[in-house]
């Protein structure tokens, strides 16, 4: 077991590290776009005078690296600012979003992830069935048509006709069964567009089991074919299986920025924009930890429960 | 297309006024079969809106507001000093009245009585006169600051009188006093909170979450009792077209501006939506860097005014919903609009013609697109660039990203598209963006002549005296001035037919002027 918290306190360390470099690749980046927040907020009408004097109440007239450390020492100590552009608390403009966003991923996962992994699993034990190749295909058409497009289709099945809506209005009024109802279409959407990766992964993780003596061993003993890939075969191939979630989940958090802006859902991807487009930077820094910090725990949660489902790694000599 | 009309038949506004009926048929579009005729307004119901902008950065700060979201929320929670109506002529909202020094350069304004703000408190001389230095002096950061640099000095007279002193006549100072960078907001120690959403206007903000959406409901104490018949308002953001189409087709809003032209007749075909299209003063433009060369040769100008087919674009680039511009920017609707001058037409061999008074055979110059520019803009520039081949006019179109569109290439690179929405009065839009020295004298043209006119036309309160100076100046500016505008776009907005809108639709601005908010109802 010290083996499992040396290897979490480890990851964790690399992970701090990891959102360092990160946060200072974000401000290059932004660095490098042209124009800056006061430019972008007057827009058309800027003029040199009130550029002038917008940049001196912003705080942009100070150079790129004292900016950063600004903004370094501030998050060290908790306070991830202001934003510059809404003069708003960013942990105020980002919390409401994120909890929109981690509503929408955790949402397509429970979608997701059982209904992959159930297809993965029964495609395996009917290998080269109609239904093996039926779903098969229909999971790599949905996964090949650009997610957008997908939308739009059920848009155009679903909320046309007035089952669903097109829009996503979430206040904080809306009640649970309100919301699951107004974001079963995008939710539906991320779960056609995520479930071949996961399925065909399950179904090669199996069948590549359903080759081994001990499956053989299984199946001469007499079991059902039911009772080898639940019972035997599927516990060892946890740890693919597992790892693909992650990945998927860390997606379902990041990268559902086209989604949310077809269903007008307010999520982190369309605020991340927004401040990108604004040069809000202490935003798009804040929003990029966030999503970075998704990946790196989500692998770290990967990787100790590959770590403890497979004996071999937990009991290493 | 009957949209043209306003521009082809060279109708003045004046005729257009003289006759509604001709107006409406000429400004709107509606579905055949459609009643023309309105019932009375009717109070209720939530008026729902999306809109094609809304950003996390809105803010209740009027020296900022730059997009459809926030100028129509802007107008829902305040009041103005003065409104343009829906036909163009001004009239008083928060001024009751107003007369001018005969020299035009003193204003004194009567400030309405009984208005209130939503927070109490009746709107007094003392409100305006803060709300308005808001944008004034040397720390301001508003973009109306040049509106109100003019004016040295503004008192009060009692509290219901504002005296008004600018540094030169201005005959229009109260259409300037329109601007919705202007609302007249609560004076608290001699300024107003840039942070309070607090106005005198039809609503009040029950809930404003930046870049999504806004909830207002009527104030109940509003002094206009003919006006403002929603009992609330949803103001929501939805910048991607395909959703903002989406959401009125399923009913999820019963109003969306800016209609992608692509599809906008499909979207006709649906029964229970209508397209509303008005043609004001928004138009697209190419300002040439007169300064140097080849544009400080008013040949080359000319030429390179020759060489595009105008009416093509508006077929191909607005789908027909626009009108030809003349390179005038003083739009069909507007009061001294010059419906008499030369028409600058597609002609090859005129072009060449000017090009070899120029001295030169061939031309080859850049032209720098960018959709920020104006929706179409790089389609408008392979457009251009293949007709002008045929006058030996090599256009090589350069495609510039849309982020920093603004700082690095419009008014940096020697050519380059634009737009104006468009003011609503000659002198207004002139001073913006032609006279010499002006900070968005986008073509950095100087032409003695027309600032002269200018200036004259500024303090004259003559209307007809004026209106020959503006005929003047629009020839100036259509022969000689820097800018080529192909095209002047329409307004292009889906409404469901729950909605009723009055006879006469806005022009000056998106959805009625802003005011949709306060004119519409619920049929």
């Amino acid at each position: 077991m010290t083996e499992i918290w040396r290897m979490i306190s480890q990851r964790l360390l690399l992970g701090v590290l990891t959102l360092f470099i990160i946060s200072v690749v974000i401000f290059g980046a932004t660095e490098l776009l042209p124009g800056d927040l006061a430019r972008e907020l007057l827009g058309q009408s800027a003029t040199p005078e009130t550029l002038a004097a917008l940049r001196e109440q912003l705080g942009l007239n100070e150079s790129a690296p004292v900016r950063y450390w600004n903004w370094l020492t501030g998050v060290m100590q908790g306070d991830f600012g202001m934003s510059m552009a809404t003069k708003m608390p960013i942990s105020e403009l980002v919390g409401t979003r994120l909890g929109n966003t981690l509503f929408l991923a955790f949402y397509a996962a429970a979608l997701a992830v059982p209904f992959s992994l159930l297809l993965g699993v029964l495609a395996a034990l009917w290998r080269n069935s109609i239904f093996d190749r039926a779903s098969n295909a229909l999971a790599l058409t949905a996964i090949s048509f650009p997610e957008f497009f997908v939308a739009y289709i059920l848009i155009l099945w679903l909320s046309q006709s007035g089952l669903f809506p097109s829009m996503v209005r979430i206040t904080d009024t809306t009640s649970m069964g309100e919301r699951l109802y107004m974001a079963f279409l995008p939710a539906l959407t991320l779960t056609l567009v995520v479930t071949a990766h996961m399925m065909r992964m399950t179904r090669a993780a199996i069948i590549n089991l359903l080759a081994s003596p001990y499956i053989e061993m299984a199946r001469l003993k007499g079991m059902s074919p039911m009772r080898v890939v639940l019972r035997h075969a599927v516990p060892n191939a946890l740890s693919p299986i597992i790892n693909v979630v992650a990945l998927n989940l860390a997606y379902l958090i990041t990268g559902v920025v086209v989604v949310e802006v077809v269903f007008v859902y307010p999520g982190l991807g369309q605020l991340m924009i927004d401040a990108v487009s604004n040069r809000d930077i202490a935003v798009v820094q804040a929003i990029a930890l966030i999503f970075a910090a998704a990946y790196v725990l989500l692998n770290l949660l990967a990787d100790v429960l590959s770590t403890i489902t497979n004996p071999r790694l937990m009991h290493r000599k | 297309m009957t949209n043209h009309l306003i521009g082809q038949g060279g109708m003045t506004r004046r005729g257009i006024l003289k006759s509604g009926a001709a107006f409406t048929a000429a400004g709107l579009i509606l579905p055949a079969g459609m009643a023309m005729a309105q019932a009375e307004p009717v109070r209720g119901g939530t008026l729902r809106i999306g809109f094609n902008s809304g950003s996390t950065v809105d803010n209740y700060d009027p020296g900022v507001w730059d997009t459809n979201f926030v100028q129509v929320f802007a107008q829902a929670r305040h009041n103005y000093l003065t409104e343009i109506a829906a036909d163009g002529s001004l009239v008083g909202e928060v001024a009751e009245s107003w007369e001018a020094s005969p020299d035009a350069t003193t204003w004194t304004l009567t400030i309405r009585q009984g208005i209130t703000f939503h927070s109490g408190g009746t709107v007094t001389a003392d409100d305006v006169i803060a709300s308005i230095n808001y944008h004034r002096g040397p720390d301001s950061t508003s973009a109306a600051k040049p509106i109100v640099d003019p004016i040295v000095e503004i008192t009060s007279d009692g509290p219901n009188t504002v005296i008004v002193t600018l540094n030169g006549g201005n005959a229009d100072f109260p259409f300037l006093m329109s601007d919705y960078h202007l609302p007249i907001m609560p004076a608290r120690e001699g300024t107003i909170d840039p942070t309070s959403s607090d106005g005198c206007g039809p609503y009040q903000v029950d809930d404003f979450e930046p870049g999504i959406s806004a909830t207002l409901s009527r104030h109940s104490g509003y002094w206009k009792t003919d006006r403002a018949h929603f009992d609330g308002l949803l103001l929501l953001a939805i910048p991607d077209p395909v959703a903002r189409q989406n959401a009125l087709l399923t009913g999820e809003v019963d109003v969306i501006n800016q209609l992608d032209l692509t599809t906008v007749s499909l979207m006709d075909r649906n029964p229970s939506i209508r397209v509303i299209s008005v043609t004001g003063n928004q138009h697209f433009c190419f300002p040439m860097d007169t300064r140097a060369g080849p544009f400080n040769d008013n040949n080359v100008r000319l030429a390179l005014k020759h060489a595009l087919d105008r009416q093509e674009m508006v077929d191909k680039i607005l789908d027909g919903y626009g009108t030809v511009g003349n390179d005038n920017p003083i739009g069909p609707t507007q009061k001294y609009y010059a419906d008499d001058l030369p028409v600058n037409s597609y002609d090859p061999d005129k072009a060449k013609f000017y090009l070899n008074e120029a001295g030169l055979t061939s031309l080859d110059v850049s032209l720098w697109v960018a959709e920020a520019g104006f929706t179409g803009a790089t389609d408008s520039g392979s457009l251009y660039a293949e007709r002008a081949a045929a006058a030996d006019i090599n256009i090589t179109v350069e495609r510039a990203p849309n982020d920093g569109y603004w700082s690095n290439v419009w008014m940096a690179k020697p050519w380059a598209a634009s737009y104006w929405g468009g003011r609503a009065t000659c002198d207004w839009m002139f001073s913006t963006a032609y006279a010499s020295g002006a900070p968005w004298n986008e073509s950095y043209w100087e032409n003695e002549r027309f600032n002269t006119l200018l200036l004259q036309g500024r303090s004259e309160l003559d209307e007809a005296i004026r209106g020959e100076v503006y005929h003047e100046m629009q020839t100036i500016v259509s022969k000689e001035g820097g800018t080529v505008i192909p095209m002047f776009a329409s307004f292009v907005m889906g409404v469901s037919n729950a909605v009723a809108t009055p006879d006469v639709v806005g022009a000056n601005w998106d959805l009625d002027g802003f005011r949709c908010v306060e004119r519409w109802w619920f049929a």
